[in-house]
């Protein structure tokens, strides 16, 4: 794979529910070990364009390119299966469920000779994970309902981040955080670059776009306004190009 | 901490809800109805026989409820599986026989879940309308005439036989307990069943077929149903309509008393075997109490509705 191959390309994308018309021809590169950043209103098309990416929805037109091979994600777990994971906006938890069953949610370890669930391994695996990225839980066999916003959604991560091998996508993943909390999970995500995954992220925090992105792509009411480099503009002109006023 | 702490002792006071009340009506019937042979293991061992087509029920129905479905019908499928088998039983050998019961439970099951998980109507309505459908199946089949088992092999083996001087009852008892057990805590299946009852959008998006989860519990809960119509007609030797009929609210209440959640995502195999014990006890205790047949249905609505209050007590906060 040479440098320039690119992880994702997405081209003239288009999706509509029934009459109303979430993105518009939309298209995005994006390489190994870069982060882009998608920003926009509420209501600007945002989650909608990840779901498209990992197979939530199908785009009503457009292509969606993995590794420079034409992919039609079916469902979330051929998305899944090709190295591309999801932090959703909406958490995917089991809430009732210990945090090593989520951690492994849909890939439980099985250990031989009868296929039984491999419990242990699973619950030394994702202590193992939290402790690396820091994610402070009681234990690995806490429920995830007497867990905090923030260490859920650091689950949530450590879960995306032990799985993806090309691309994670993260759906405002510190919206519900603290500071330090928010300051360790954009951490984890510099890590991730470092680890030359793909990394898409939406944010409302300007500061923290600026902080985390290489580029910044803006929607506005499922328009792509415009890609800039982060390193070539400012937050003034990103704010005008999401709003729309000069 | 505190919340956590508290949060914990709330699981623990729910998970212990069905040994506390097992424990206390045991002692209650043991004091009370001493003289009139309740600790006998005579009376102790009719408790566990006659319980036995209930568990096999609560098993089946746990996994139901787990995923976040219902089935109501699971009594009529007792009926259906039972006549389905002792028809079969006068005319051909005894695998066919158990085969057709089982087969009948599961067929009725698979139908409730495709229509559950593919047509995506909701469980209660479905099993509704086909508990309604299939007792009125069972009634039909056979004119409501009862139809005897003869078969000495099968009244062996799913009713008055022994093994090992172990009657056979307890032995499909543990049987199904232990295998539902392991199914439901030690496998993927089990897993993905728990999962799909607690957040099926995260299930589906974690790469779980939940369609095909909810057609499978539907499937288990009515092949559980048919074993238990093929304990019914092996004890009673016949096998009649009204077989399974007075059983849904004693296995419901069996499984949400052991700690198995309405709503999915939690329960218990155990617990689901306590409850079922605990309600047979009461059955049992009402009996010797002397109580007309009227005044033990409200004594035992009265204490089934205290017992799934008290078990329930932490999931409606
Ligand atoms: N499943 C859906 N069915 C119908 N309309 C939807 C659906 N999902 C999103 N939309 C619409 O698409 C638009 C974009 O939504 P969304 O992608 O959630 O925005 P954002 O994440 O940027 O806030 C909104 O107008 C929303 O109402
Ligand atoms: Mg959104």
């Amino acid at each position: 794979m040479t440098a320039e191959q690119n992880v994702l390309s997405l081209t003239n994308i288009h999706k509509a529910f029934g009459g109303v018309v979430a993105i518009q021809d939309f298209s995005l590169d994006l390489k190994a070990g870069e982060v882009v950043a998608l920003v926009g209103d509420n209501g600007a098309g945002k989650s909608t364009l990840i779901k498209i990416v990992s197979g939530v929805y199908t785009p009503t037109s457009g292509s969606i390119e993995l590794d420079g091979e034409e992919a039609s994600f079916s469902d979330a777990s051929s998305a899944r299966s090709n190295g591309i994971e999801v932090v959703y906006q909406d958490l995917a938890l089991a809430d009732q469920q210990p945090v090593f069953m989520n951690m492994f949610l849909g890939r439980e370890l099985t250990k031989p000779p009868f296929g039984l669930l491999d419990k242990d391994r699973m619950r030394r695996e994702s202590q193992e994970l939290v402790d690396e990225l820091d994610v402070r839980i009681p234990s690995a066999s806490s429920t995830i309902s007497q867990l905090s916003g923030g260490q859920r959604q650091g689950i949530a991560i450590a879960r995306a981040t032990h799985w993806a091998s090309k691309l994670i996508l993260l759906d405002e993943p510190t919206a519900a955080l603290g500071v330090a909390e928010t300051a360790r999970v954009e951490d984890l995500i510099e890590n991730l670059k470092k680890k030359n995954l793909a990394i898409l992220i939406i944010s409302h925090s300007l500061d923290q776009v600026f902080r985390l992105s290489d580029r910044i792509c803006v929607l506005r009411r499922g328009q792509q306004i415009g890609i800039r480099e982060t390193a070539k503009t400012d937050k003034n002109k990103i704010v005008s190009m999401i709003t729309g006023v000069a | 901490m505190t919340r956590v702490t508290s949060r914990l002792n709330g699981l623990d006071f729910q998970q212990a809800v069905v040994y506390f009340g097992f424990l206390a009506i045991f002692l209650f019937f043991a004091v009370t109805l001493y003289d009139d042979g309740f600790l006998t293991q005579r009376n102790l061992t009719n408790i566990v026989l006659q319980t036995a087509p209930a568990t096999i029920m609560a098993v089946g129905l746990v996994f139901a409820l787990s995923a976040g479905e219902i089935d109501l019908s699971f009594g009529s499928i007792v009926a259906v599986s039972a006549l389905s088998c002792a028809v079969i039983l006068q005319d051909y050998p005894l695998p066919l026989g158990v085969a057709v019961g089982l087969g009948v439970g599961m067929g009725i099951g698979a139908f409730n879940g495709v229509l559950i998980a593919y047509l995506k109507l909701p469980s209660f309505l479905v099993t509704l309308a086909t508990m309604g459908l299939f007792a009125g199946i069972a009634r039909s089949m056979t004119d409501l005439r009862s139809i005897p088992v003869m078969n000495d092999t099968f009244t062996g083996i799913f009713g008055s036989g022994k093994l090992f001087s172990v009657p056979s009852l307890v032995i499909w008892t543990v049987i199904g307990v232990a295998v539902g057990h392991l199914i439901y805590r030690h496998t993927r299946f089990g897993a993905h069943v728990l999962a799909t009852g607690d957040n099926p959008r995260a299930a589906q998006v974690s790469g779980i077929k939940v369609p095909r989860v909810r057609l499978y519990v539907m499937m288990i809960c009515g092949g559980c149903a048919g074993l238990a119509g093929l304990l019914y007609a092996g004890r009673l030797q016949a096998a009649k309509y009204t077989l399974g009929e007075s059983d849904l609210m004693t296995v419901i209440a069996a499984v949400i008393v052991g700690g198995t959640a309405l709503n999915g995502g939690k329960g218990s195999v155990i617990g689901a075997l306590l409850g079922s014990l605990l309600m047979g006890m009461l059955n049992n205790g009402l009996i010797l109490m002397n109580l007309k047949v009227s005044d033990q249905m409200i004594v035992r609505g009265l204490i089934i509705l205290v017992a799934v209050a008290l078990s329930l007590r932490d999931s409606n906060r």
